[in-house]
């Protein structure tokens, strides 16, 4: 009975400190712009003229969040596939110079991330990717992987080897051995590379500025930067709020969705 | 890519054909060509978005080009090799002192914030990984501070953070927090934390899930009380995964831009970081200078991590083939018998 | 400036790292724009402006495309933050690209984007100078050549609570530093005048911090760069602005979170009643005036041209001038595209739909727009009387460096004499060349 209340006093502190801030952002959101420097905690009167704003004609906020699932997408799946199979011959596979590719990889990610934007650039424009999408996604698959490699070897190391081992015995192939027990094993550690991976794709803006400069093709993030009060000067503060309400709440609730299918589906479909 | 890869991915399947034990002989001896096959994807990637652009950068910093102006007022164009000229520059007279402020800054960031993310974000997934009633939803929600696009929460920040904001009229105090100062670097600390802990709470969440039920049982019924069982159980068994988002989050606070520069700003010594400092010289063109910014701060970072995993990380590199080693001696005594 | 620099960051780095990439290949086709600046070529182009404000520069660009079948323009918008137009377009000029033609500069970066050869000369007599502000057309102007026609200006004015200054008999707003605080100080006797804030100019660090230094400096008589282009900051002028600003913020004159307020910040604190006399932009105007709830001084201000310390104040020159980049294709559709941009009918419309101060001098006395803009005749004197803020080539270390000496003077962390010496002493390696 006591532990009840400590867990549930622990899970209201864990969700009032993660979405007090939000909960701020959404009151903007929901103020009048005339009423956006108000402090009272709750919209009064209570507008939805900054989400309007958001999807203005000349905004074209719509077609960016299709182009932002679609960059976001295409970059999570291709990082999943490919980091798993490094993920698995770094944790599983004997050879030499594991180290060396370890440290490699990581190493990419030490650099001020930016250093590769203009060579990027001259070599994107030099093939003709200027306003494509994959000269989004190439670039967002590079900044993903080390992260996704690192954790998936870690989780899928985290496996007791005799797992797999006991269903080669069964007669599974290395290959099934790892479809069947490692990756719905792994499941939550694979899904949670997923998100991360998918949110980081999500938020990139650099790359997605500099590769498109075309409206049809940029990005939410891209568009949101774009976003301006009447002058130069004025601040469109509720505008932007509302844009990232806009931006953030989907992913919740895909998470939400998918996180239930996804694991549950993966878990089931294990041999044990 | 994807193409490359249904091609690759039967792969595994021949060398264990032969049945487990072929497979593991045969494992090491084709192991070697499976790994560069399942790994060169990966290498290729980061060896064009991130390699090259790196390489190129190191070369520059050796450059120094548009010094001075000509006669009608143009900037003198090409380049001129300067040898370290750039790098010893960064030490001398007023920049000396605005590098050490900003090495200084950097490290203090990454010590509070990695420290107290990963206080809060094991916290968190403890927590969570209770069992009660929605909790996935509660799961979902820790995941709103790390969604938010750092340019949208920075300025979330800035706005709780104003002088007649939100945050002073909590604490009844008008505290100047985005003015050049003190207070300055607590804003940033606070939004930074805010935003990250949920990244290391997540991961230490899906760590905990994988770890199977009947271990943390077993402990139990042997009478190990709940600190022992998180303590000498839980924690090394997560420890891979958590190491992991310790290393990346230190790596990401040691590189920290945009959060102090959207909530505080530019040019502001309080919350300038080496990252800033490469920015603003590169925004006025002087790309050597930039780039052996950047190269000193790859250093700073490189030897970072390699204390980290070198101390604490014996399960993430240090390890990878002791491991294996071990396994392989286990599974021969297996065999034996 | 408001906001931070997001990709700026990003860029910096980047653009460093580019220059390499590419090889060695410098030599080659771009010599130089501004010799390969012959105005030639007609055909499509592009235009690169922050992104538009009140919808109505499609407007303009589509009558232009309605007449010009053979040489359309497309709008490339970039990111509202002013750093990161400016980054994306040091990125273009980095990689020689040709995918901007026609840039819409802000009036201090000119200099800098001059003499690195983004840009070509314009010739003077083509483009309808005579019409415009001296001072407006002088920030387009980079060692006597014209690199950018002015399109939209703008100059601080002194906004002020007529009702107040009624109230405590105060027939005409202040000219000088010393009536202000007179005003001051009648006012505060008031109880309608309790807990309002006398005075406030922005000085956060940020380009505003420039901006207020330089007009406290001109206004006393000073500058930062002399005509030669050396530093002239350590004189009695320059300690005499200075220690304007610093006393104002000491004496509490200035609210103490003045620190802290930004441009919009300053706006708020206006619009709350709370402010006795602002320093700020034209834009306020309108805003403060709206009557939905937002501003509780509609109808209760009004604007003065700046106060100094013996006589009205000299007010620092904002704006956006149009150039064309000198690895542009169409070079002279996008010199007719700029003309039609800054020719007077455009302006005029430009200044109806958006309320951009023109740098067309003739709007400032049209009786129509004045019923509209009651401001605009206190505006033209401002920017009359206005000075640039130093024309150097390395602008960004030029303004941080003023933000950096003069945060410290304001703030009373270092002697105004000592902060001056420092700041000459910084200046001098910066324009040397």
């Amino acid at each position: 009975m006591n532990r009840r209340v400590l867990t549930y006093a622990g899970v209201a502190a864990v969700a009032v400190y993660c979405l007090a801030p939000f909960y701020w952002m959404v009151v903007s959101a929901f103020r009048r712009p005339q009423d956006q420097f108000s402090n009272a905690p709750v919209p009064a009167p209570f507008s939805v003229e900054n989400f309007t704003a958001v999807f203005s004609g000349d905004n074209g906020f719509g077609r960016a969040l299709l182009n932002s699932v679609v960059v976001a997408g295409i970059t999570t799946a291709l990082t999943l596939v490919i980091g798993v199979f490094t993920a698995y011959a770094l944790a599983r596979l004997t050879f030499r110079f594991k180290n060396l590719v370890l440290g490699l990889v990581i190493g990419t990610t030490m650099f001020p991330g930016i250093s590769q934007l203009v060579p990027l650039l001259k070599l994107f424009t030099g093939i003709g990717w200027i306003n494509t999408y994959q000269a989004m996604v190439v670039p967002s698959l590079g900044f993903a992987l080390p992260l996704s490699v690192w954790l998936l070897t870690a989780f899928f190391r985290q496996l007791p080897f005799e797992l797999e081992q006991a269903a080669m015995v069964d007669g599974c192939t290395r290959g099934q051995a790892f479809r069947k027990v490692i990756v719905p094993l792994a499941a939550p550690g694979v899904f949670t590379t997923a998100i991360l991976t998918f949110i980081a794709a999500w938020n990139e803006f650099l790359i997605a500025l500099s590769m498109v400069n075309r409206k049809e093709m940029q990005t939410a993030t891209v568009a949101i930067s774009k976003f301006t009060g009447v002058s130069g000067f004025d601040q469109p503060f509720g505008t932007q709020m509302a844009a990232g309400v806009i931006v953030t709440v989907p992913l919740i609730i895909v998470v939400l969705v998918f996180q239930r299918r996804i694991v549950a589906g993966l878990t089931a479909g294990g041999v044990k | 890519m994807t193409a490359t890869f249904s091609k690759k991915s039967p792969a595994p399947a021949p060398a264990a054909a032969g049945g487990p034990r072929e497979s593991r002989r045969r494992g090491d001896a084709g192991g070697r060509r499976m790994a560069a096959l399942l790994l060169s994807p990966t290498l290729l990637v980061l060896a064009l978005v991130v390699g090259y652009p790196v390489l190129a950068g190191l070369r520059e910093s050796l450059y120094v080009r548009g010094e001075g102006l000509d006669a009608d007022g143009f900037v003198v164009e090409g380049d001129r090799f300067a040898g370290l000229g750039n790098y010893t520059a960064i030490f001398s007279g007023d920049r000396a002192s605005a590098f050490w402020n900003a090495f200084g800054n950097t490290t203090f960031f990454t010590l509070t914030t990695v420290v107290l993310e990963t206080l809060i974000g094991v916290g968190m997934a403890l927590i969570m990984h209770q069992a009660f009633r929605g909790r996935a939803l509660v799961r979902a929600s820790i995941l709103v501070p790390w969604a938010i696009p750092t340019a949208i929460s920075g300025l979330l920040w800035r706005w709780i953070f104003q002088a007649d904001g939100a945050a002073n009229a909590v604490i009844r105090q008008q505290v100047l927090w985005t003015a050049d100062g003190w207070p300055a670097k607590f804003a940033v600390v606070i939004a930074e934390v805010w935003k990250t802990s949920p990244f290391i709470g997540l991961l230490v969440l899906a760590g905990l899930q994988m770890i199977p039920r009947e271990v943390n049982e077993a402990a139990r019924v042997d009478g190990a009380s709940a600190l022992q069982r998180f303590w000498w159980i839980t924690l090394p068994l997560v420890k891979p995964a958590l190491l992991v988002a310790v290393l990346f989050r230190m790596m990401d606070v040691l590189r920290m831009f945009d959060l102090p520069a959207v909530l505080i700003g530019v040019n502001q010594r309080s919350v300038e970081t080496l990252t800033m400092i490469a920015w603003f010289e590169a925004s006025n063109l002087r790309y050597g200078s930039a780039a052996a910014y950047a190269t000193i701060l790859f250093g700073y970072i490189a030897l970072i991590a390699y204390l980290f995993v070198k101390i604490l990380g014996a399960d993430i590199i240090g390890d990878a083939r002791a491991a294996t080693r071990q396994r392989k001696t286990e599974r021969r005594k297996k065999a034996t018998p | 400036m408001r906001r931070i620099p997001l990709i700026g960051a990003l860029t910096g780095t980047v653009v460093a790292l580019s220059l390499t990439a590419c090889g060695g290949g410098d030599g080659g086709t771009a010599k130089s724009g501004a010799q390969a600046g012959a105005l030639e070529g007609r055909g499509p182009i592009t235009f690169v402006t922050g992104k538009d404000r009140s919808g109505y520069l499609q407007k303009q660009v589509d009558g232009w495309n309605a007449g010009h079948a053979n040489e359309q323009v497309r709008v490339i918008e970039l990111p509202d933050e002013p750093n990161d137009q400016r980054q994306q377009m040091i990125q273009n000029a980095t990689t020689k690209s040709d995918a901007y033609a026609v840039l819409n500069l802000d009036v201090v970066w000119t200099a800098e984007f001059a003499a690195n050869r983004w840009l070509v000369p314009l010739p003077k007599d083509q483009v309808g100078l005579d019409a415009m502000l001296p001072a407006t057309v002088a920030t387009g102007q980079y060692r006597d050549k014209l690199y950018a026609v002015p399109s939209t200006s703008d100059a601080g004015m002194l906004y002020y609570r007529k009702d107040l200054l009624d109230k405590a008999g105060v027939a005409a707003p202040p000219k000088t530093y010393a009536e202000m605080w007179a005003a001051c100080d009648k006012v505060g006797k008031l109880p309608e005048g309790k807990g309002v804030d006398c005075f406030f100019t922005e000085v956060n660090k940020t380009e505003s911090l420039t901006i207020s230094a330089v007009e406290a400096i001109e206004s006393a008589g000073g500058t930062i760069i002399g005509a030669d282009g050396r530093p002239t900051v350590n004189t009695p002028e320059a300690r005499k602005g200075v220690e304007f600003l610093a006393g104002a913020q000491k004496d509490g004159r200035m609210p103490k979170a003045a620190v802290t307020l930004d441009t919009e910040g300053g706006r708020r604190h206006f619009q709350s009643g709370k402010l006795l006399f602002q320093r700020q932009w034209p834009y306020q105007y309108g805003l403060a005036e709206k009557d939905d709830g937002s501003s509780k001084v509609a109808g209760k201000f009004a604007v003065a041209p700046l106060p100094g310390p013996n006589g009205p104040g000299a007010s620092n020159l904002g704006g956006h001038n149009l150039a064309v980049s000198a690895f542009a294709k169409n070079k002279a559709s996008a010199l007719d595209f700029i003309k039609y941009l800054t020719g007077a009918e455009s302006q005029k419309a430009n200044l109806l739909a958006t309320s951009q101060a023109p740098t067309n001098a003739a709007l400032y006395d049209d009786p129509e727009m004045v019923k509209k803009f009651p401001y605009l005749p206190v505006l033209k004197q401002a920017i009359g009387s206005a000075k640039p803020r130093p024309v150097v080539v390395k602008y960004g270390d030029v303004t941080a460096a003023i933000q950096g000496s003069m945060y410290d003077a304001v703030q009373g962390r270092t002697p105004v004499d000592q902060a001056l010496a420092d700041l000459q002493g910084k200046l001098g390696p910066l324009t040397t060349q």
